[in-house]
C-alpha cells in the first residue's frame, strides 16, 4: 500500500515532469494568467527570439491599470501605454484577453474562476503574489516574478521547489459578523507575516468546509501575507456547484471525468504534515489591522498596542508603525475617526463581500466618503441586478467600474497623503495605497460599518436584526 | 547574467524588519521600461521626507556607494514585482543579508544575479550593529557560504540551486531547453489522460 499522502503531494506529483537531486522540480502549467505588470517578461521573451508555448493556456486581463471611470479619455498617458503594451503582446502572441470594454473583464483572481479558467487539480501561475487565491479550488496556484513569468511564456513549465506541508485547521462555528477576512488577519496576526514561510497551506475543518468559494478565496488570497506562497482547499461540493457550467468550465462526458478526478483530490486521513496548527472558530472576532504589516492585526474590540510590552527587537518596530499610523498606544482601536472608505480588491470584491456590505449600509448613510469597486465586471453587473449598487449609491459612497482600484493605486485611484482609510483590500504597508496613506485592513461588513459611523466599529452591533 | 562567486564591497545597515517590496519600489514608478535604469526608485519614499527631500540621516542616502544590505527579517515580502529586484540591482546592490525572505523576492533576485543571503536572527543583529554608525567593508563568499566583516565570520544559507545558478549565470530556460521531450511526454499524457484540464473541453462534443 502507497503511503499516506497530502493533497500537495497529489497536486504536485501529478503536475512533476522533472526532479532534480538539488531539490528543484520542473512542473507542467496548466493556466497561465497574465496582467499589465507582464510587460518586462515579454520584453524578455523578445530579446530571446522565442515564441509563446501555450496560447491557448494564457490569458491576460486588464486590471491592474484598470481607469475605474470607464467614460471619456485615459488622462494619464503611462496608463494608456500600459494598457497597449499588453494588447499588442496579447495579439502578437494570439491570446485571449479580457480587455477594459470586455462584459468579463475583472481582477484576475476574481475572473480566472468566475470565468472557469481555474479548476481543481490544475497547477496556476500568475506575475502576482495574491496568485494563491486560486487554491482555494483545490488547485496548486502561487505568484511568479517576471523573469518565472518569461520562463513560462517559453516553456509552459516552471522550477519550483516543492514546500512543506501545513495544515491549518479551523473548526467550531464563526459567530455572527467574522468572515474569512476575519479567520486570515486572525491567523496572521497570531504566526506573523512569516509564519507560514516556506510551507503549503492546506486550510481544513468544518469552518472552511461551511465557506461559501467566495470565502474560500479571500482566505487563500491572504495565504501569501503570512509568507506562504500557497494556500489550498480540498475541493468538494461546494466547489464542484460554483465550477458546473462556467464559459471554460469542462462540459459533457469531461466534466464527469473531472468530477472524478476530483474526488481524489483531498490529504488522507493519515497523511503527515510537517506542521499543523488549529485555531478555534469561536475565538474569531471581526478584526482590524492597525500598523503596516498584515500581522499588526487585533480584534476590534481590543487595544492598540504598547511597545513597552514588546520584546525588543518588535517594539521599534511597533513604535515605527503607531507613528506611521498617527495612533496612540494602549487606546481602543474602535472609534479611530477614518477619513474614507474602499470596498473591492482581490481580496474582497466578489458579490459575496458586495453584499456583506451592503447589508451594513442598507437603509443607512456614510459618514465618510468612498469608493466601491466591484471585482468583475460580471460582478458589477449581478451587484447591480440584485440592486446593491443602489445601496451603497444612496449611502453617498461611489459606485464605480473593476480593477485593482485602490488596493494598489496604479490606476489613479489614490488615498491621499495622511487620510486613513478603511479597506476592505490585503496590504496596509506604508504608501500602498498612495504615498503616505494610511489603510486599516479589515472585512467588507467592517468598512461598511467604518462609513456608517465615520470610524473603526464593531460591525456585530449594526447587524441586529438584519441578514448580514 | 553574469556569474559571480565572490564579492567585496560596502555593507549598509538597514535595520528594519518586514521591508515590504512595495517599500523597495512603489507601484507609481512600475509603468518605467528597465532600460530606463531602476536605481533611482530604490526605496524612494522611505529615503525621502514628505516634500521629497532625501533624508540625510537614511542609510542609504548616507552611504550610497553600497553594494551590500543587512536587513531586518521578512526582506522582500508582499507583492512579485520583479521591479524591486530591478530597483536594488539597478543601484548596485550585489547582496542583501537577512535572517529571512519574501520568497517571490528571493527567488526573483537570485533570477537577476542578487543574492538573498539568509543568517541567523542573531548574526543579522551583530552586523548590524556593527555597521549601524558608519557603512563598512564587507566580504562574500558563495562557494564556502561565508561572510567577513573585519574580525566577524559568519555563515550564511542557501538554497544549493540558488548557489549554483548565481556562480554559473545561468538562465532557467536554457536550462529547461534541455527538458523538451520530457516536456513534450508529459503534455502529451495529460492530453490522454486528462483532457478536461485543457479550456473549454468537452465543449465540441456536448
Amino acid at each position: 500500500m502507497s503511503p499516506p499522502r497530502t493533497l500537495l503531494d497529489r497536486l504536485w506529483s501529478a503536475h512533476e515532469i522533472v526532479s532534480h537531486a538539488d531539490g528543484k522540480s520542473l512542473l507542467w502549467v496548466d493556466r497561465h494568467l497574465v496582467h499589465e505588470g507582464s510587460h518586462h517578461a515579454f520584453a524578455k521573451l523578445k530579446a530571446r527570439g522565442a515564441k509563446l508555448a501555450e496560447p491557448e493556456l494564457t490569458f491576460a486581463v486588464v486590471d491592474h491599470y484598470a481607469p475605474t471611470r470607464r467614460h471619456g479619455q485615459i488622462a494619464d498617458p503611462r496608463i494608456t501605454r500600459m494598457l497597449q503594451t499588453l494588447r499588442r503582446n496579447a495579439e502578437d502572441h494570439g491570446i485571449r484577453l479580457f480587455d477594459l470594454d470586455d462584459r468579463e473583464q475583472g481582477i484576475v483572481h476574481v475572473i480566472g474562476p468566475e470565468q472557469g479558467l481555474t479548476l481543481p487539480g490544475l497547477l496556476i501561475n500568475c506575475g502576482d503574489s495574491h496568485t494563491s487565491t486560486h487554491g482555494a479550488f483545490g488547485a496548486l496556484a502561487f505568484g511568479i516574478g517576471a523573469t518565472e513569468v518569461a520562463h513560462v511564456l517559453a516553456t509552459q513549465t516552471i522550477w519550483q521547489m516543492k514546500p512543506a506541508a501545513m495544515r491549518l485547521q479551523i473548526d467550531g462555528a464563526l459567530g455572527p459578523g467574522v468572515s474569512a477576512k476575519d479567520i486570515a488577519l486572525n491567523w496572521i496576526s497570531r504566526l506573523g507575516t512569516g509564519g507560514a514561510k516556506g510551507h503549503a497551506i492546506e486550510y481544513a475543518g468544518n469552518a472552511i468546509r461551511n465557506l461559501s468559494m467566495e470565502g474560500r478565496m479571500t482566505l487563500c488570497n491572504l495565504s501569501i501575507e503570512g509568507g506562504a506562497r500557497m494556500g489550498m482547499i480540498a475541493p468538494d461540493e461546494t466547489t464542484a456547484s460554483y465550477v458546473k457550467g462556467r464559459a471554460f468550465s469542462p462540459r459533457g462526458s469531461a466534466w464527469d471525468r473531472a468530477v472524478e478526478a476530483w474526488a481524489q483530490l483531498h490529504s488522507d486521513n493519515e497523511a503527515e504534515f510537517d506542521r499543523d496548527v488549529r485555531i478555534d472558530g469561536a475565538d474569531i472576532a471581526p478584526t482590524v489591522t492597525w500598523g503596516t504589516s498584515p500581522e499588526q492585526a487585533l480584534p476590534v474590540t481590543a487595544n492598540i498596542p504598547d511597545p513597552a510590552s514588546e520584546a525588543h527587537g518588535n517594539a521599534q518596530a511597533v513604535r515605527d508603525a503607531l507613528d506611521y499610523m498617527g495612533l496612540s498606544a494602549g487606546r481602543p482601536i474602535e472609534g479611530t475617526p477614518v477619513d474614507q472608505v474602499f470596498v473591492g480588491s482581490c481580496t474582497n470584491g466578489r458579490i459575496e463581500d458586495l453584499r456583506a456590505a451592503a447589508a451594513v449600509l442598507a437603509g443607512r448613510k456614510s459618514k465618510v466618503p468612498g469608493l466601491v469597486s466591484p471585482g468583475s465586471s460580471l460582478v458589477k453587473a449581478q451587484a447591480e441586478q440584485e440592486g446593491l449598487d443602489q445601496v451603497f449609491i444612496q449611502a453617498g459612497l461611489e459606485w464605480v467600474a473593476s480593477g485593482c482600484s485602490m488596493c494598489v493605486g496604479m490606476n489613479g485611484d489614490l488615498v491621499a497623503p495622511g487620510k486613513r482609510c478603511a479597506s476592505s483590500t490585503n496590504r496596509n504597508f506604508r504608501g500602498r495605497q498612495g504615498p503616505g496613506a494610511l489603510t486599516h485592513l479589515m472585512s467588507p461588513a467592517m468598512v461598511a460599518a467604518a462609513a456608517v459611523t465615520g470610524t473603526i466599529t464593531d460591525v456585530r452591533p449594526l447587524l441586529t436584526g438584519r441578514t448580514a | 547574467m553574469a556569474g559571480w562567486s565572490e564579492h567585496a564591497g560596502q555593507a549598509v545597515a538597514l535595520p528594519l524588519q518586514n521591508v515590504d517590496t512595495d517599500q523597495l519600489i512603489p507601484a507609481r514608478f512600475m509603468t518605467h521600461s528597465r532600460s530606463d535604469g531602476y536605481g533611482r526608485f530604490l526605496l524612494h519614499d522611505l529615503r525621502r521626507d514628505a516634500g521629497g527631500n532625501e533624508l540625510a540621516e537614511f542609510p542609504l542616502n548616507r552611504h550610497p556607494n553600497a553594494s551590500v544590505v543587512v536587513a531586518g527579517h521578512n526582506f522582500g515580502c508582499g507583492s512579485s514585482r520583479e521591479a524591486a529586484v530591478y530597483a536594488l540591482v539597478d543601484a548596485g546592490i550585489r547582496a542583501v543579508i537577512a535572517p529571512s525572505f519574501g520568497e517571490i523576492f528571493a527567488g526573483n533576485a537570485v533570477n537577476n544575479g542578487l543574492l538573498p543571503a539568509q543568517v541567523s536572527e542573531d548574526d543579522a543583529a551583530a552586523l548590524i550593529d556593527r555597521l549601524k554608525e558608519a557603512s563598512g567593508p564587507l566580504r562574500i563568499q558563495l562557494e564556502t557560504g561565508r561572510i567577513s566583516q573585519g574580525d566577524l565570520d559568519l555563515g550564511f544559507t542557501l538554497e544549493p540551486s540558488w548557489r549554483t545558478k548565481l556562480i554559473n549565470g545561468w538562465d532557467d530556460i536554457d536550462l529547461t531547453l534541455h527538458h523538451l521531450p520530457e516536456i513534450a511526454r508529459h503534455r502529451a499524457n495529460q492530453m490522454h489522460d486528462n483532457s478536461w484540464v485543457r479550456p473549454k473541453a468537452g465543449q465540441s462534443w456536448p
